[in-house]
């Protein structure tokens, strides 16, 4: 009986939560490995672009929730992402023409590119500031929990209870089922073929007359598709906040480089290795060994690695070390 | 002269729109973005170093100028007896522990061949010993942030001027710089900006969470002042006569005695707080031309053309028998000292220290904006830069305020989106910026001053 309750306890506490957060991660990481392996720069603008998608989203949502139409115990966001989506790949698009093209063609170094996408994430920042605010919005609604915690106890008799939101099931459903169809796109479809030819090397693919604007387009396309769809689940999990958004990055970039960048496999991955490596260390262990320890041996302080506080430094130093010892990638990447 | 023409136009027009602002707006407010401008030129001067001279990426500027932060508060705050006496003797003991970590860890890199065990080993090391610090120092802390923590709560400094924190401030950052270097130098340029970057996001979560060294989030507030306090200059017999010199037309116009000292009264007042903000830009600027004049002589040094050799040729460079992984250890160290004694200057000037305040948009992708926009590798352009950005930054969300305005005049006051706008004017700030650094990057690249290499 204790041993189930200590397996509950993980589960609940930092199975179902790394997972998910992983899962939004991973999107996140898929999209930075994709722009760098086939655009050739580091993109800082990653976080502001997925709250850009995510304002678009609850825009949607609020205006469907004043025609009054709703998915019932769904949220109503699922319905809006897809016309968040359209909208963000026209955003994507444009930001492209009228930005990257230009040193694209001039062949720039990859560093100016980078700067260069500092800029966007000034201007993407301040226009999701001047439309939404910059304060914290909350835009789920339908049903929150599948499971209560109270239920759960009641139902198996045990001490400790399972909570399981709709959100977190959702999260990794979507990301599942979007992360398999974008790896049949890449390696079944002639399109996706061309776009690993290209990333892999440039030259040999513009050679055998792949087209590079089709390949740049469709990117951002995916791109579009995989941040906005990547920040509304965080937002319904967590909330929309743009600073929060902008923050996130820093973990992304660790889950795409520690998953070996220009390596979507590795960069879905990473997010999971991140995510689960930040829960793990910060989770104060005290009362799962008071399940499995006998009462003579239980612990007196929190058995926690390190405070919650650093959970950010945890996937920072992880990927310091990756850097140090496999500046490729655990999963091999574009080697530096 | 002539060749100098654009440098003087462009500081003159920076000069005429800081009095500008003085006449328009307020002396006082004029006065502290000149301070910040000569703060931010500090912070670019280092950028600068690192990007214009050797073309190396830093994102962690935010991290460096946190440490030259915490060396003002180390310096200037009085030790809290209490606290060491409380629990100095762990914390020094954890002291030891590092430096004997390290020592170990220094001794089998030297001692053992590279191999999977000496890698194993050396990470049981570092596990081993974070779990023992953590364990032995944790009673200490506990103590620490005990006493009286409403006000203290730390083991405070060394209660010294806190001018000498600006000089500790540059080795703090170039300590921290020569290890970052040390790990993360061998990097390509995009990842040497993301690994950065993140290292100072790590800097940053200790200083916030390290309450009995620097407080943490509660701030520490009330630092010593190098400059003289308003309070005290208000009430200071040379001070009002100054004043009283200074105004007599202003005074002499009005007849009535009691309303005339009440007119002093108040202009002693706002006299004061120009003239501290005054003292400090004297030392402000003191720093900026000292730092100006070495950076300058560094440029055209020998030692000046071997970074511009191994920034445009690394091979070339290595070929020549020049020793690149030094020299790129040595400018990142230099840089990130100049960004710490910044650091320190800020906090210095704001009197308080708010680790929670450190954010990487305004400490690190600003101050590169600062760089790109007045000029990489020109030492007068990172200066205009830091002044022109600062500049704007500031004054953003006035003149976008004056242009939504301007642009709405037609549209009544309760309108729903001229209202949205004007709630949102402070955020035109990064509209501001973003656009500004789009434009230079596509049709000014190398900046507003340009590098411009003169062989003497």
């Amino acid at each position: 009986m204790d041993i189930l309750n200590a397996i509950i306890l993980l589960l609940n506490y930092i199975f179902i939560p790394a997972l998910t957060y992983g899962s939004q991660l991973a999107l996140g990481a898929i999209f930075v490995t994709l722009i760098y392996g086939i655009l050739r720069f580091a993109n800082f603008a990653t976080g502001d672009m997925m709250s850009f998608g995510t304002m678009v989203t609850i825009l949607f949502t609020w205006y469907f929730q004043s025609l009054g139409i709703s998915l019932g115990i769904l949220p109503t966001a699922l319905l809006a992402i897809p016309f968040a989506i359209i909208f963000m790949i026209l955003y994507m698009l444009s930001i492209d023409k009228f930005v990257f093209k230009y040193y694209r063609t001039n062949k720039s170094p990859p560093v100016q590119l980078a700067m260069v996408s500092i800029g966007v994430m000034f201007v993407t920042q301040a226009v999701v500031r001047i439309i939404i605010g910059p304060s914290d919005r909350r835009f789920f609604d339908g049903e929150k929990f599948i499971i209560k915690a109270r239920e759960f106890k009641e139902m198996t008799g045990l001490n400790e209870g399972l909570a399981l939101k709709s959100t977190q099931v959702l999260t990794i459903f979507v990301t599942i089922v979007l992360v398999s169809l974008l790896f049949w796109f890449l390696n079944k479809t002639k399109t996706g073929k061309s776009m690993k030819a290209y990333s892999d090397n440039e030259d040999l693919a513009l050679l055998s007359g792949i087209d590079p604007k089709k390949i740049v387009m469709i990117t951002w396309i995916i791109a579009g598709i995989l941040a906005t769809i990547g920040g509304a689940l965080y937002g319904l999990d967590k909330s929309f906040k743009p600073f929060t958004y902008f923050n996130n990055m820093l973990p992304i970039f660790a889950a795409a480089i520690v998953g070996g960048i220009g390596n979507p496999f590795g960069a879905f991955l990473g997010g999971y290795v991140i995510a689960f490596s930040e829960i793990f260390l910060t989770y104060a262990y005290k009362k799962f060994f008071m399940y499995i320890l006998p009462e003579s041996m239980e612990p007196e302080s929190l058995v926690q690695l390190l405070s919650t506080d650093y959970k950010f430094a945890v996937s920072f130093s992880i990927l310091v070390i990756v850097l140090l010892y496999r500046p490729s990638g655990i999963f091999k990447g574009k080697v530096l | 002269m002539r060749k100098n023409l654009n440098v003087i136009a462009a500081y003159s027009i920076m000069m005429g729109l800081i009095i500008l602002v003085g006449i328009f707006q307020s002396w006082n407010i004029a006065l502290s973005i000149f301070n910040l401008c000569l703060i931010s030129a500090v912070m670019t001067m280092g950028a600068n170093i690192q990007w214009g001279y050797a073309g190396l990426i830093n994102f962690g500027i935010m991290g460096y100028t946190a440490l030259g932060g915490l060396a003002a508060v180390l310096i200037s705050v009085d030790p809290v007896q209490e606290a060491w006496s409380a629990g100095g003797f762990d914390i020094l003991m954890s002291l030891w522990l590092i430096i004997v970590m390290v020592l170990v860890i220094r001794f089998i890199l030297k001692r053992f061949e590279k191999s999977k065990m000496r890698t194993y080993s050396i990470a049981a090391i570092i596990i081993s010993g974070v779990l023992l610090i953590r364990f032995s120092a944790e009673p200490g802390i506990e103590a620490i942030e005990a006493v009286d923590p409403a006000k203290t709560g730390f083991l405070g400094g060394f209660g010294l001027p806190i001018i000498f924190s600006w000089i500790v401030g540059a080795f703090f950052a170039g300590g921290l710089a020569f290890i970052v270097g040390k790990v993360a130098l061998g990097l390509r340029a995009d990842y040497l900006a993301i690994a950065t970057l993140l290292i100072s996001e790590i800097v940053i979560a200790i200083i916030k969470h390290e309450d009995w060294l620097t407080r943490g989030v509660k701030n520490v507030i009330g630092l010593k002042r190098p400059a003289p306090y308003e309070v005290d200059l208000q009430t200071t017999d040379w001070f009002i006569n100054l004043v009283e010199k200074f105004n007599s037309g202003k005074l002499e116009i009005i007849s009535n005695l009691s309303d005339r000292q009440a007119a002093l009264n108040q202009l002693v007042i706002e006299g004061s707080s120009v003239f501290v903000k005054l003292c400090y830009s004297g030392l402000f600027l003191t720093v900026v031309i000292i730092l100006l004049i070495l950076t300058q002589k560094a440029l055209y040094s020998p030692w000046g053309r071997m970074m511009r050799a191994i920034r445009d040729n690394e091979e070339a460079a290595n070929a020549m028998g020049k020793n690149v992984v030094k020299q790129h250890l040595l400018i990142f160290i230099l840089g990130s000292a100049i960004v710490g004694i910044a650091g320190a200057m800020l906090v210095t000037q704001d009197g308080l220290f708010t680790p929670g305040s450190y954010r990487p948009m305004r400490y690190t992708f600003l101050i590169w904006v600062m760089v790109i926009v007045g000029g990489s590798g020109n030492n007068f352009g990172a200066i205009l830069g830091g002044f022109v950005v600062w500049f704007l930054w500031i004054e953003a969300a006035p003149i976008a305020l004056f242009l939504i305005n301007f642009f709405t005049a037609g549209i009544p006051e309760t309108n729903a989106l001229k209202a949205h706008l004007i709630e949102s004017v402070p955020y035109f700030r990064f509209l501001m910026m973003g656009l500004g650094l789009l434009l230079i990057m596509r049709y000014r690249p190398k900046g507003i001053l340009p590098e411009k290499i003169e062989i003497k």
